[in-house]
């Protein structure tokens, strides 16, 4: 197979695969290695003093606890999702189906302004929870919320085929030895579903670490309270600081670059581990 | 890290047999929980952005669309979403033939490279086009010298849109490619068809519910861009406004009803994106049954 291949009749090799390193290094390689020279030209204690800023911290704190949080309540909400649009019938289904990939598809800043208009506390909802004591908007709930928003398609589209998939005799023979449903789920189910879990959670945590625009609009940005990470990169460039911006943003980079290979570990654990049962 | 939902061909369904079938309460509870959450997370805020762009009227509604700045961000967006997308669709097609049709080493690791700027913060995705074309930035003298505005100018907003964009079709190609083979092509070149011949009339039919999906993606996210082009954008109004942009200016001036007016129009994007997303998925579905009876058939 790979000896075929590698002789492919096929035309085109060598211009396709020259034209995509090109358009590669071009694009994404030599901007992104701008941050790691300039990063590298800054000193230590120059980069040091600009990730350790009290400020900062305290905007990591708030970004990756708020998204850790977020694609929690994803992995939970988002397998309700997956198995009840794999599992039931009901009216509206279709409707759902289709607006699960809403947060994929209406723009950051449009989903930022909607979301803090419902949640303020003259807003349909934030007004609601109001008696109760509840503030959503403008403080840390707040980026939560956006958060969860951006991330819960992740974790239903990774789920629900992995969900689709799973043969309907297996659990059929854990309920002829006597399995009740609820241990079918947790012994037979669960397992199943869960590289696909793990997946959709690293990738929803991921992706709501760098939010920015859904985030801002209802977040407040209150200093060392309801700052993210990201917005501090905005904030110290209008100060005309690019070294500083850089360095918090060569923080965030080494974060994400070290999710990135998590994330392609788990879906190659995913592929063997799906593509050995069919 | 793939951001986007990979074209699924299989059916989504499997619905239960009665060993395999919960308490009616939890069924109920389970699709009332979804239900709920559905209505607050997702279909709340898609109403609300309609809902307060028609707060005062259609009067109002138009007047803030056809304003001379809201007009500018609008061509603005439409032509940075015509430069980013068929350079990225270009792109695509480039590598899902490479990586897809041929065995070279270092492959896995070109398809992560080429993932990177989905896993890339979008504010990062602009810092870096500052840090090139900036005042002190690597190529930011020369260009200054030779007086071509790339940073807080078009050049730079398209910059950013192709970078935040750049993985959507390649993503959607790679895995489709790889699963068909190569074994129709390389019977084409055989029976004496030219290179552009075999691409044109053999793998393109075979990828283009694919093709088509990535290019849906691609575009949405290149005209809804927020975070990286409010980075390289430096919001001069009717000149580098985009609509996301004109939207965060015109909310922060307390001027709502424009702002959702505005913002209607991307969400208007994002229900016909959403719903031309249905309809290719269920034309490769199709397609995909139809080749599978053949199959069969023969």
């Amino acid at each position: 197979m790979a000896i075929r291949k590698r002789f492919s009749p096929l035309p085109g090799f060598g211009l396709s695969l020259g034209y995509t390193i090109f358009y590669l290094a071009l694009i994404v390689l030599i901007p992104l290695s701008a941050v790691g020279a300039k990063t590298i030209g800054m000193g230590w204690e120059a980069f040091w003093a600009a990730v350790s800023n009290p400020r900062v911290v305290a905007s990591y704190e708030l970004s990756f606890g708020a998204s850790l949080l977020a694609a929690a309540v994803n992995v939970v909400f988002g397998l309700i999702f997956a198995w009840v649009l794999v599992r039931y019938r009901f009216p509206g289904k279709g409707l759902v189906d289709a607006l699960v990939d809403l947060p994929f598809a209406l723009p950051t800043a449009v989903a930022g302004i909607a979301l803090a208009t419902i949640y303020a506390e003259n807003g349909p909802i934030g007004s609601l929870l109001k008696p109760y004591g509840i503030e959503v908007a403008y403080n840390p709930n707040g980026v939560l919320l956006a958060l969860i928003f951006i991330g819960l398609p992740f974790v239903v589209r990774t789920v629900q085929p992995v969900l689709a998939d799973l043969e309907k005799e297996v659990e059929e023979a854990a309920a002829g030895l006597g399995a009740s449903r609820w241990q079918t789920f947790v012994k037979v189910i669960l397992p199943h579903v869960l590289p696909a879990l793990l997946t959709g959670f690293a990738m929803a945590f991921a992706r709501a670490v760098g939010e920015y625009g859904s985030v801002i609009f209802i977040a407040g940005n209150v200093p060392m309270v309801s700052e993210i990470t990201p917005l501090m990169i905005i904030t110290k460039l209008e100060q005309y600081d690019y070294a500083g911006a850089t360095a918090v943003a060569s923080v965030m980079l080494i974060f994400s670059f070290i999710l990135l290979l998590i994330i392609n570990g788990l879906q190659g654990w995913m592929q063997n581990r799906y593509s050995k049962g069919a | 890290m793939s951001a986007t939902i990979a074209l699924q061909h299989g059916s989504l369904e499997r619905y239960e047999t009665p060993s395999t079938r919960e308490p009616q309460w939890i069924k109920v509870l389970l699709i009332g929980i979804a239900l709920t959450f559905f209505t607050v997370f997702l279909l709340f805020p898609l109403v609300a952005v309609f809902v307060e762009a028609f707060r005062k009227g259609w009067g109002t509604y138009l007047a803030a669309l056809s304003s001379h700045d809201a007009l500018a961000a609008i061509r603005l967006t439409l032509l940075t979403a015509a430069i980013a997308v068929p350079l990225n669709l270009f792109f695509g097609i480039s590598a899902a033939w490479a990586i897809a049709k041929f065995e070279f080493p270092g492959k896995r690791l070109l398809i992560t490279l080429i993932d990177l700027p989905f896993s890339v913060s979008p504010v990062i995705s602009g810092l870096i086009y500052v840090l090139l074309f900036g005042a002190q930035g690597w190529f930011g003298e020369w260009f200054a010298a030779h007086d071509i505005k790339i940073l807080f100018a078009v050049p730079g907003i398209v910059l950013a849109t192709i970078f935040v964009t750049f993985p959507f079709v390649a993503r959607e190609l790679i895995p489709l490619m790889e699963a068909q083979g190569s074994e129709e092509e390389e019977a084409a070149v055989v029976l004496g068809a030219s290179g552009w011949q075999v691409f044109w009339h053999t793998t393109l039919p075979n990828i283009k519910w694919g093709l088509l999906y990535g290019v849906i993606l691609c575009n949405a996210r290149a005209m809804g861009e927020f975070g990286a082009v409010s980075v390289v954008s430096g919001h001069i109004r009717g000149m580098t406004n985009t609509m996301p942009l004109h939207v965060e200016i015109l909310y922060n001036e307390y001027n709502y009803a424009a702002a959702f007016a505005v913002a209607s129009l991307l969400a208007l994007l994002a229900i016909v994106t959403l719903g031309l997303k249905t309809l290719v998925e269920r034309q490769s579905h199709k397609q995909k049954t139809e080749s599978l009876a053949l199959e069969n058939a023969s």
